[in-house]
This record gives structure tokens, C-alpha cells and sequence, in this order.
């Protein structure tokens, strides 16, 4: 049993993207038998890929070791010792990420049961969900550049396909075509950077490029197209206009897995920044210090950018009455949280005179620091993807809900649903409260790391975030009066409860908010703190393929 | 001068593809922009690819020329299988909007109340 179990765990990292794969082409094949069937197929090749998920997951965090797979077997050797192979290096941070997907997938599959119960085109469907999540999880788990060109490529190309689902509708369509051409751009600056990488260092394996990586002129250039390719694909301000009505147009099953995706490119931006460029923006000694400024300065329009997506996202949410739209914008300003935790700490370098202790004797000489907060932000920034990821996923899911309902998402023309739908009701607050930064929610935890850490580095960028967040509150709260209180309208009074697996998916999501909420300082221990380790620590990333 | 000539091309046909892309408001001149971009991005890799006076990397039995190098071709290929769904999808969406709208015009789409 163990030794299965061990042959499992080996071959996870491939099994992982495999299975959603295959799977995804044995869905129409299976649909020809039984709807019913098929649904039960497609939720059991999500809840396998999530069983592998947990499986890595688990061996990772439990003992703090990098799973290299390598395709194809380990030859042939170059001189450095590692192999000319596509190959998938997964540490805490990829783990993490892994496990955010899984649940989001998971969750997203079940909602459709029901959701999409009256639509045609559901084997389409389900395969394009299966195709998103694949790609989704290769961009997560892979350790090669080229190779994560491709699967965020996947990505897009079926996500948009999923995004214009509703093809009978005009504005549908419109957010596909914004979204493919924004993404479709994104994706070739990103390769054009890789191509630069290639032309200088002569590899693709990000670990190999890690170890090379001198930052000249060339290879900022490559920096700057990959954090603007991938900042395309997350929605960051000045990129974002794609990303509401994308949100906002498509299934909200469909949604909730986009909103991986997402997260999926701003990992990207982590990777790039925090592991392939690691030896220049990471590296503390004293050889570092003429990189300061530089690092500095990118830091700080990270920031700026940040700083703006919060602003913009949270007051063009204040003037929306369409809900999906609206919780899309909100979405949109939680991008602007993880981003300001990634500024914060690039901004946060600096040199000083530090003692050090060598050989006997204790000298002072000029070294390269992070400030003592700048850690703390990552932290924040890294635990807001999950939170993020559940919260906005849960108001998505509630406002599909709300939908399937009543056929309405104009704010105007609902009211007094709390008294037909009393377990969405419920949801809804969870959601409010937590994506608001409330204790004792999710979302608090996080914030409160993130305003802190905002705060010692300028205090206006700190009270920018709290202000953002009081405001996302004020958003909600309007939602909540407009959507669930107030008199009952004639039209809605038939209204009944969603069915029952649109409730089960929402709970699985309230119960995890309400558990991180609880304990948060479980999981930061557990699964966030060794996730930031991991991707701070850029020669372990290294020394995951080149011994 | 002569050598970096296909590098000018490169960024003359990526920056008339973002011209198309930000400033043109027939879709299909949007599509074709993205294309123009493609093909850019495709022939740097092709242009990395090169040595001076090297063949094809294919083994022929006339014993060891200089061989320009496979990767990036290997590459290219995907790329522009890539980007054949991409065209393809973004072509069906245009035939979509123009079938909703009467018009490619990218000011006059997505403008309705519902």
C-alpha cells in the first residue's frame, strides 16, 4: 500500500495536469451515454486531481521538500547536471496555489450541476471547464518557461470560450473577444521575454534561468514584459477594463474557476519576480548594493499600480446596480491588496551597516537588507490569494444564485429575497463580511497584515488600503439592503431556494472562510508561512534542479 | 547593420501591431493587428535561432556542417499552432458580434441597455 501510495506521490505533479486533460476529452464521449452521468464523471475527475493536490501537498509542507518531475526520464544530462526536459518543480508556494485551484475547481463543478441544468452545450461546456483547470494547474505546478507560455495560453483560449458562453447574448460575446484580445497580447509579451531569456542564457528551465540571471539591460527588458504581460492577464489597472465585464458576463461557475485563473498569472508575477530574477531582487550581500534603487523603483510602481487598481476597483464598484458587475469590480480591488503586499516588499530594500560575525571576529560592513516588515507583507499578500480567491468566489456564486432565482441581476428590481432564500441570505453576509476585511473572517487576517506592513512603509498608502476596504464595506452593505431586506416585490414572491447542490457548493466555501477565520494562525503556520518561505528563498529553487 | 535587420523587422512589425490593436475600431483590423504581433514574436525566435552560414537542423548524412539551433523552431511551431486557436476563436467571437450588431465598429458594440 505504501509503495503504491509512494508511486502515486512521485508521478502526482504530471498526474495532476494529466488527469483534468484526459478527462476533459472523454467528457463528450460520456455525455452521448447520460447527463447524469456525465456530471458524476467530470465531479470525479476534479475531486481525483484535488486527492493528488492534497496528496503533493501534504509530503510538501509536512517535510519542506521540492518535488522535481522530470518528462520523459532524466537523460540526457547537460554539464551542469540536470536534463534538457520539460519539467515540473513544485515547492510551498506552487503546493499552495495547487490547493486553491483544487478547491476552487471542486466547488465550481458541483455549482454547474444545477446551474446549468436548462442549458444546451453542456458537454462543451464541462470539457472547456476540464481543458480551464488543467491549464490552470500547469501553469501553477510548471518549472519551465515555455511551458507555462502554453498553459496559460490554454487557459485563455478555453476561459474565454466559457466566458461567451451565453452566445445569445451580445455583451457575452463582447467581454470573449475583450477578454481573448487582452489575453492574446498578455501571452505573446510574455513569450517575447522568454525568447530574450533564451537568446541570453541559452534555457527555458526557470531555475536554470535563475541561476544565470546577471540583470542587464537585456533582461530588465524581459522583467518589464513579464510583469506587464502577466499584469494584463490579472487585471491590473491600467489592464483591467477586460476583467469586469468578463466577470461580470460570464456563468458564475464558470466565474468562480476564472477567478483561479487569475491568481494563476499573479503567481506568474511572483515566480518571475521572486525566483527567476531571485539572484538580483532577492539577494541580501554586500555585491548587491547598485541593484537597490533599481529593485526600489519597481517596488514602488508596484505599489502605484496597486494603489490605483484598489481606488479605481472600489468606486466604480460604489456607482454599479448590476450585481455580477458590481462584486467584479470588487474583485478587481482585492487584485489591488496582493499587489500592494508584493510592492511593499520590493520597496522595502536598503543598505545599512550590519554587524557581521565571521571567523572569530565580529566586523561592520555594508550589507543588503529587507526591511523587518517587508516579510510580513508577503505573508499577507501570499494568505490574501487564498482568502481573495474564497471570498469573491463566494459572492460570485451567490449572485449566480440570486440569478437562477429570479432572472435579475439589476439591483433596482430586487428586494426582499431574505425572506424566500434564507440560506443564500446567509451566504451572502459570510461573504460581505469577509471580503470587507471583518473579524472574524478570513479576510481580516490578511488584511490587517497588509495594512500594517502598507502602513510602515508610508502611512498613506496604509490608510489608502483601510479607506478602500471601509468603502468595499459600504458597497456590500447597499447590496445586501437593495438585494435581501426591505418590502417584498410582487413580482419576486414566488421565489423558492436554490437547488441543493448550488447550497452545498456555497457551504463548502462559507465553512472554510469561517474556519480560516477562526484559525488563522493555523494556517498562516502551516500552509501560508511555508508557502512565502518558499518562494523568498530562491536557491532552494535552484538546487530543485541543479545539484 | 545588415545582421540586425531582421531584429528591426521584429519591432517594426510588433509596434504596427499595437498600433492596429489601440487604435483601429474595425474588429477584424483588431484580429489582424494581433496576427501582425504574432508574426513578430514568431520570427524573433526564428531570428535567435540562426547562426551565420548554418543549415537546417536536420541530419542528412553530409557529415557536420554548422546547424542552426532546433529549439527555438521547436518553439515557433507551437507558437503558431498557438496562435491558429487564438485567430480561430477570435474570429468566430467577431462573426458572433457582427451577427448580434450589424456592424464591426468597436464603438457602437456592447452599448445597449438590457
Amino acid at each position: 500500500m505504501n509503495e503504491i501510495l509512494d508511486g502515486l506521490l512521485t508521478h502526482s505533479p504530471a498526474l495532476i495536469v494529466a488527469i483534468p486533460l484526459l478527462g476533459a476529452f472523454l467528457t463528450p464521449l460520456i455525455s452521448r451515454v447520460n447527463d447524469k452521468l456525465r456530471n458524476i464523471f467530470v465531479i470525479f475527475i476534479v475531486a481525483l486531481t484535488g486527492f493528488f493536490v492534497f496528496l503533493l501537498a501534504n509530503d510538501i509542507f509536512s517535510n519542506g521538500s521540492i518535488h522535481t518531475y522530470v518528462f520523459g526520464g532524466g537523460s540526457p544530462l547537460t554539464d551542469g547536471g540536470f536534463a534538457i526536459r520539460i519539467l515540473f518543480e513544485v515547492d510551498g508556494m506552487n503546493a499552495f496555489m495547487a490547493i486553491i485551484a483544487s478547491i476552487l475547481a471542486f466547488v465550481g463543478v458541483i455549482y454547474s450541476w444545477s446551474f446549468m441544468k436548462e442549458h444546451t452545450g453542456q458537454d462543451k461546456y464541462y470539457t472547456l471547464i476540464l481543458l480551464m483547470i488543467a491549464g490552470m494547474f500547469g501553469m501553477i505546478l510548471t518549472g519551465d518557461m515555455f511551458n507555462f507560455f502554453v498553459f496559460l495560453e490554454i487557459t485563455s483560449i478555453s476561459s474565454c470560450a466559457l466566458i461567451a458562453f451565453y452566445t445569445n447574448k451580445g455583451k457575452a460575446v463582447d467581454a470573449g473577444f475583450k477578454y481573448i484580445v487582452i489575453s492574446a497580447i498578455g501571452a505573446l509579451f510574455v513569450l517575447f521575454a522568454i525568447g530574450i531569456l533564451y537568446s541570453q542564457y541559452n534555457a527555458l528551465n526557470m531555475a536554470v534561468l535563475a541561476n544565470n540571471i546577471t540583470y542587464g539591460f537585456l533582461d530588465k527588458i524581459a522583467l518589464v514584459l513579464l510583469i506587464a504581460g502577466l499584469a494584463m492577464k490579472a487585471g491590473i489597472v491600467p489592464m483591467h477594463m477586460w476583467l469586469p465585464d468578463a466577470y461580470g458576463r460570464a456563468p458564475s461557475s464558470v466565474t468562480l474557476i476564472l477567478v483561479g485563473a487569475t491568481q494563476a498569472s499573479l503567481y506568474g508575477i511572483f515566480r518571475m519576480v521572486f525566483s527567476v530574477y531571485g539572484k538580483t531582487i532577492g539577494n541580501i550581500n554586500a555585491s548587491a548594493v547598485d541593484t537597490i534603487m533599481n529593485v526600489n523603483s519597481i517596488g514602488w510602481i508596484l505599489i502605484l499600480l496597486a494603489v490605483l487598481t484598489m481606488l479605481i476597483g472600489v468606486l466604480m464598484a460604489l456607482k454599479q446596480y448590476d450585481l455580477k458587475r458590481l462584486i467584479a469590480f470588487a474583485a478587481l480591488a482585492e487584485i489591488g491588496y496582493m499587489l500592494l503586499g508584493l510592492g511593499v516588499r520590493l520597496a522595502s530594500k536598503f543598505s545599512g551597516e550590519f554587524e557581521v560575525t565571521g571567523a572569530g571576529s565580529t566586523t561592520t560592513m555594508t550589507q543588503v537588507q529587507f526591511q523587518g516588515f517587508s516579510s510580513a507583507a508577503l505573508t499577507g499578500s501570499v494568505f490574501h490569494i487564498m482568502n481573495d480567491a474564497l471570498d469573491i468566489g463566494l459572492l460570485f456564486l451567490v449572485a449566480g444564485a440570486i440569478y437562477l432565482a429570479t432572472k435579475e441581476t439589476n439591483l433596482n428590481k430586487l428586494g426582499g429575497l431574505a425572506r424566500n432564500m434564507k440560506y443564500t441570505t446567509v451566504f451572502f453576509l459570510i461573504g460581505l463580511l469577509a471580503v470587507s476585511g471583518m473579524p472574524p473572517m478570513n479576510g481580516f487576517a490578511s488584511k490587517l497584515i497588509i495594512y500594517e506592513s502598507a502602513y510602515q512603509i508610508n502611512p498613506i498608502v496604509g490608510i489608502i488600503a483601510i479607506v478602500c476596504s471601509i468603502l468595499l464595506l459600504a458597497v456590500f452593505v447597499k447590496v445586501f439592503h437593495s438585494v435581501f431586506l426591505g418590502p417584498k416585490i410582487p413580482r419576486l414572491k414566488d421565489v423558492k431556494e436554490v437547488p441543493k447542490s448550488m447550497l452545498i457548493a456555497m457551504g463548502i466555501i462559507a465553512l472554510i472562510i469561517i474556519l480560516i477565520g477562526l484559525f488563522p494562525n493555523f494556517v498562516i503556520e502551516n500552509i501560508v508561512q511555508p508557502a512565502t518561505d518558499a518562494i523568498v528563498n530562491y536557491s532552494s529553487y535552484i538546487g530543485g534542479v541543479i545539484p | 547593420m545588415i545582421y540586425n535587420l531582421p531584429y528591426i523587422a521584429v519591432v517594426a512589425l510588433i509596434l504596427i501591431g499595437l498600433f492596429a490593436v489601440i487604435f483601429k475600431r474595425n474588429l477584424i483590423k483588431i484580429v489582424i493587428g494581433i496576427t501582425l504581433i504574432e508574426s513578430g514574436v514568431n520570427l524573433f525566435l526564428i531570428t535567435l535561432a540562426y547562426r551565420q552560414d548554418s543549415t537546417a537542423p536536420i541530419y542528412h548524412g553530409t557529415g557536420s556542417g554548422l546547424m542552426s539551433l532546433p529549439v527555438p523552431h521547436a518553439l515557433t511551431l507551437t507558437s503558431i499552432v498557438i496562435g491558429v486557436a487564438v485567430l480561430a476563436l477570435m474570429l468566430s467571437l467577431v462573426v458572433y458580434i457582427y451577427r448580434h450588431y450589424g456592424t464591426l465598429d468597436a464603438r457602437k458594440i456592447g452599448r445597449e441597455e438590457e
